[in-house]
């Protein structure tokens, strides 16, 4: 139980620092504004901790976090194989392709007003169907590699990045468009420098949540039918022979790429969008 | 509405390019059919035909393509035959009387259904408690904030069977709670982001106005936040609802579930019938349609009756 106490202790005096740090005056400083989270966080796997020591949790059900990290530090090879497998191999290239065709069609499609009125609702559509549905043909289709799972995260990527495309290609106002009229721009001019800078906040909205989908897609697609490792397949065969702490391990790689994907988006985004009102804070 | 024509060129459109694509997809499979029924094909055989490429199947036995559009286990299924085998197991068993068999789609859905509503309102509660707490309380604005965006770039799925084991050793029964649960995890963040910015809405004038007719902080709440943050609330329910539909179809994809419009997929695959994942699938597309404009009715009904502009 004594864990269980610490536990609740330090949960009541994080919480108390927080509260204090949050309200001090150096609460508007770069360091307290990743301290509070980061605090919040740590306090998160603490109370994991000493719930399951405390009460004795089997480590079946749910492994303490140190387990897990011991699991981490001792299994880095297998952890490896299946990050190359799942993200590089399936993810990465599914959405590099994704996002590749969904912009060829939406600067095809915006050439017309007419498609595009008719695409939009359509596309918004699509983006809100549970498309991942789909895993199980797409591997029968292209088999068990990772071919399937590129796939997979092709066609859930590509409608939100093409409808956030297709729109961000109309944000701009009938004003800058005349102003780039009279200065005789023509179409591939006024597309490179007013139509595609302007559609860059929409665009990259899009590519981070195709950052979650390519995730999704590539571990789901795994559930059915993959060569025996990457991230889903070490899940479900984990979950099968009770190697838990494996996959909590694995499902702790999951939790880091997906961070780290959506922050370099991000991170691209701030270089490349400096100038939008949204970054300039 | 002038949107209608458009949008049934573009479906016209891709429903064309489908029917297109189910030769070629099917060719193999259907040159196998047929020659196992004592036709000729060129070349003989399904070994030798695997290294052929499908054009050239199709221009040498151009007469036996049409076999592709009336195989029994498609590669790809034709839309008719989707539609076919949606109405067989829906309105087909309905007329029947047998609507809630375990082999109508009317029931699996009912079971989706079930879980997506369940976890939409604990996704939704969560959301807006988590976004009162935000605008109210600068320390759950530093701290909960940025878990709240990480939480979102964790592949649930990846999660979703470890959800169901421990629920189950907790002696939960049945997989509804982890797949409320997993279609809330989804469902909480559209509806958590949009209610902080709906909270925040009302400008300080409009705030300090309250505070001249020195309303309580409940009182300003209920008439000026609550009221302001409603069209954001509306947008993100609708984006929310199709996120927790997602949700219960990943809780039921990867975790042999019986029941259910992912477990139709799933048993689907495991007995290589196309047809049931694709009437599955479109069944899941019919009801992510339904519900969103449902929401979207009483989107613009609610605001209409508040004097606000949809």
């Amino acid at each position: 139980m004594s864990a269980l106490i610490l536990a609740l202790i330090f949960w009541l005096s994080a919480w108390a620092f927080n509260v204090w740090l949050s309200n001090s005056r150096w609460r508007t400083t770069r360091a307290a504004r990743i301290a509070v989270p980061a605090l919040f966080g740590i306090t998160l796997l603490v109370l994991w901790e000493g719930i399951v020591r405390g009460l004795g949790v089997s480590a079946v059900i749910l492994p303490a976090p140190s387990i897990v990290a011991q699991t981490f530090a001792a299994s880095t090879d297998i952890l490896w194989i299946d990050f190359v497998q799942t993200f590089l191999k399936g993810a990465l290239r599914g959405f590099v392709i994704g996002v590749a065709a969904a912009l060829i069609c939406a600067l095809l499609i915006d050439r017309s007003a007419f498609l595009t009125r008719g695409l939009l609702p359509i596309g918004n559509f699509f983006a809100a169907l549970p498309i991942v549905g789909v895993a199980p043909i797409m591997v029968n289709w292209f088999g068990f590699d990772w071919q399937s799972k590129a796939a997979v995260v092709v066609i859930m990527v590509f409608f939100p990045i093409l409808v956030n495309t297709v729109q961000g290609l109309r944000a701009t106002d009938a004003m800058q468009r005349d102003l780039m009229h009279t200065y005789a721009a023509s179409y591939t001019q006024t597309l490179l420098k007013l139509r595609l800078p302007a559609a860059l906040p929409f665009l990259f909205n899009g590519l981070k949540i195709a950052t979650t989908l390519a995730l999704i897609g590539a571990i789901v697609a795994e559930y059915f039918g993959s060569p025996t490792r990457g991230m889903g397949f070490r899940i479900s065969t984990g979950v099968g022979s009770l190697s838990i702490d494996l996959v909590w391990a694995e499902i702790a790689v999951a939790a880091l790429v997906g961070t780290m994907f959506y922050g370099v988006m991000a991170w691209i985004e701030r270089r490349v969008t400096f100038w939008h009102p949204s970054q300039r804070g | 509405m002038r949107n209608l024509l458009p949008i049934l060129t573009v479906l016209a459109v891709l429903v064309g390019i489908w029917y297109l694509a189910v030769a070629p997809m099917n060719v193999r499979v259907a040159l196998d059919t047929v020659e196992r029924g004592g036709a000729e094909v060129v070349p003989a055989g399904s070994a030798t035909r695997r290294d052929v490429s499908v054009w050239r199947l199709m221009a040498q036995n151009a007469e036996h393509v049409p076999a592709g559009y009336a195989l029994d286990r498609p590669r790809l299924p034709t839309p008719a035959q989707v539609g076919q085998e949606l109405w067989k197991t829906t309105g087909a068993m309905a007329l029947k009387g047998r609507a809630w068999s375990k082999r109508s789609l009317l029931y699996h859905g009912w079971i989706t259904l079930q879980s997506t509503l369940w976890g939409f309102a604990l996704g939704t509660s969560l959301g807006i408690a988590g976004a009162i707490a935000i605008v109210y309380s600068r320390v759950a604005d530093m701290s909960l904030m940025p878990w709240a965006i990480i939480s979102q770039t964790i592949p649930i799925v990846a999660l979703a069977p470890m959800i169901i084991v421990v629920s189950s050793q907790l002696g939960v029964d049945g997989r509804g709670v982890p797949k409320a649960i997993i279609s809330a995890y989804l469902c909480y963040f559209p509806v958590l982001v949009g209610m902080v910015k709906g909270l925040r809405a009302p400008a300080l004038s409009q705030l300090d106005l309250l505070k001249t007719y020195d309303a309580t902080g409940l009182q300003s709440f209920l008439k000026l936040r609550l009221p302001a943050s409603v069209p954001y609330l509306f947008t993100s329910l609708k984006v929310g609802i199709a996120a927790a539909l997602v949700g219960t179809i990943v809780g039921e994809l990867p975790t042999g579930a019986i029941s259910g419009l992912g477990a139709r997929i799933l048993i689907g695959d495991q007995f290589g019938t196309p047809l049931a994942i694709w009437s599955a699938l479109f069944a899941a597309a019919i009801l992510a349609g339904l519900l969103v404009t449902l929401l979207d009715l009483s989107q613009k009904l609610i605001l209409n009756r508040m004097g606000m502009q949809p």
